[in-house]
């Protein structure tokens, strides 16, 4: 369903992605692991079409992104890092928005939102301003939209970041239900997640893949059964840098 | 379809917020006031708009139209959501397109709203109201134009003010650069071809023919490409951005 090859990125002379490849398939979990700064966001972004890549090839349900962004995005759903939202619009009116440009209309849309409202358990902020939200359910509202057309492939940037132990539980749980219906890629730089939800998971470092296996294979591999050990084994810290 | 979902969106927003009531009373009570006091309105005696009251727009837009446009691009970068439309399944034009004719319909209603002036003329004397019909269509041609050019300024940047400031002289350059107390002074210390290239970037000489009720071809073709040319400057610095 996610297809990467040889992805590549690079800002003026400093490589975000290098070289990247992997895939993701139906009902298949992807844990995308990593320190700040590996390249995840940059690699998420080229394979959402957001970003061009300097070179290489992303494809969605067979369509390449490249060739023909406006088809592959409509198989999307993308949750971004920083889970942007217009402040001006309510919960359901966005939501509304965002189902139109999906070209979701009547019945269906209002069944999608109400099914995504459910969903990210938002019914009691449904027509709330989102300017007056707190930041998980931003979060939530945010995860709703990219659920919203019912994607064949999820991609999401830190879906548990900034929410609560109770909320982060749901959520996982949520990939996980939904992982065995689509193909999900998600990036996280908590560990326990990867046990939570993940089939299979890769630590990427630099820009390139240092670790690639289900996470009892990552584990064996680990010098005290530990993915904790592991990752610091495997990536770079800053403080090495700075030594 | 993409186009009018995002048309909805934005023109909602203006009015969901006090910005575009802001502007659209300001405008109203700057132009009334300007008719009415230097337009010489009354006692002019005269049915016509032309120098009373479509003579002041070029120097109301100039301040007020980045106002109004300001927010179109610098607000999506500042909070992120471009990552949104990026990753929506509609093109840059769409977005463009839909953007640009939501600001321009702010200033539709704004104009509209002037109605009570065409009423006078007409209650006082008989004027030519196919004259009148053109100077509005002047008047609109002008505020697209420093629309247009306000968008590709924010193109540029995540900050409103920035815009606000930047836009604002651009747009007061387009003014001043051909209006003739100005051209008069440049031209003693100048050669002729530079003032004649100056005067080429001008307004006025496009917008004084509509408002004596010349609908001339070359006017059109003139307003047209400017703001075609911006729109498509606003595209390029988008991916450019993207790449």
């Amino acid at each position: 369903m996610i297809e990467v090859e040889q992805l590549t990125k690079h800002f003026g002379s400093k490589m975000a992605v290098d070289d990247l490849s992997f895939t993701v398939k139906k009902g298949e979990v992807l844990g995308f692991l990593g320190p700040n700064g590996a390249g995840k966001s940059t690699t998420m972004r080229m394979i959402t079409g957001f970003i061009a890549p300097s070179s290489g090839e992303a494809k969605v349900c067979g369509i390449s992104v490249i060739d023909d962004p406006t088809q592959a995005k409509t198989k999307i759903g993308y949750l971004p890092e920083s889970a942007p939202l217009y402040a001006d619009m309510t919960v359901t009116g966005f939501l509304k928005f965002c189902a139109d440009v999906r070209g979701l209309r009547g019945t269906e849309r209002k069944d999608a939102i109400e099914r995504a409202i459910d969903t990210c358990f938002l019914s009691s902020v449904a027509h709330q301003s989102i300017d007056t939200l707190s930041k998980g359910y931003r979060h939530r509202t945010c995860l709703a939209q990219a659920l919203l057309h019912d994607p064949e492939v999820l991609i999401l940037d830190e879906p548990t970041d900034g929410l609560d132990p109770n909320q982060k539980h749901e959520v996982r749980q949520l990939i996980k239900n939904l992982g065995e219906k689509k193909a999900i890629l998600f990036s996280t730089h908590i560990l326990e997640e990867v046990d939570a939800s993940c089939s299979r998971a890769v630590i990427v470092d630099r820009g390139r893949i240092v670790a690639d296996g289900t996470p009892q294979e990552l584990k064996e591999r680990a010098p005290e059964g530990s993915l904790t050990e592991l990752f610091r084994k495997l990536t770079t810290r800053d403080t090495d840098e700075a030594a | 379809m993409s186009t009018l979902t995002i048309y909805k969106r934005e023109l909602k927003s203006y009015f969901s917020q006090p910005t575009a009531y802001a502007i659209i009373v300001v405008f109203l009570l700057s132009t009334m006031a300007f008719t009415f006091t230097f337009g010489n309105f009354i006692r002019a005696g005269d049915a016509s708009l032309e120098w009373s009251f479509f003579f002041w727009h070029p120097w109301i837009f100039m301040l007020l139209a980045p106002a109004v446009g300001m927010r179109l691009w610098s607000d999506e970068q500042r909070n992120g959501t471009i990552e949104l439309l990026g990753t929506f399944p509609l093109t840059t034009w769409n977005a463009i397109l839909g953007k640009y004719l939501a600001a321009l319909s702010v200033w539709l209603v704004a104009l509209t709203l002037t109605f009570p002036i065409v009423v006078t003329v007409n209650y006082l004397g008989d004027p030519d109201n196919g004259a009148i019909l053109a100077g509005y269509l002047g008047s609109l041609l002008v505020c697209g134009t420093f629309l247009a050019l306000t968008m590709l300024v924010s193109a540029f940047t995540r900050d409103q003010v920035v815009c606000l400031i930047v836009s604002t002289i651009a747009c007061a350059l387009m003014v001043f650069c051909g209006y003739d107390d100005f051209t008069r002074e440049i031209s003693k210390a100048t050669s002729p071809a530079l003032v004649e290239a100056m005067t080429a970037l001008s307004v006025w000489d496009h917008s004084r023919s509509l408002d004596r009720g010349l609908l001339r071809l070359q006017d059109l073709v003139w307003f047209g490409s400017i703001i075609f040319a911006c729109l498509l400057g606003t595209s390029a610095i988008l991916s450019a951005k993207r790449s």
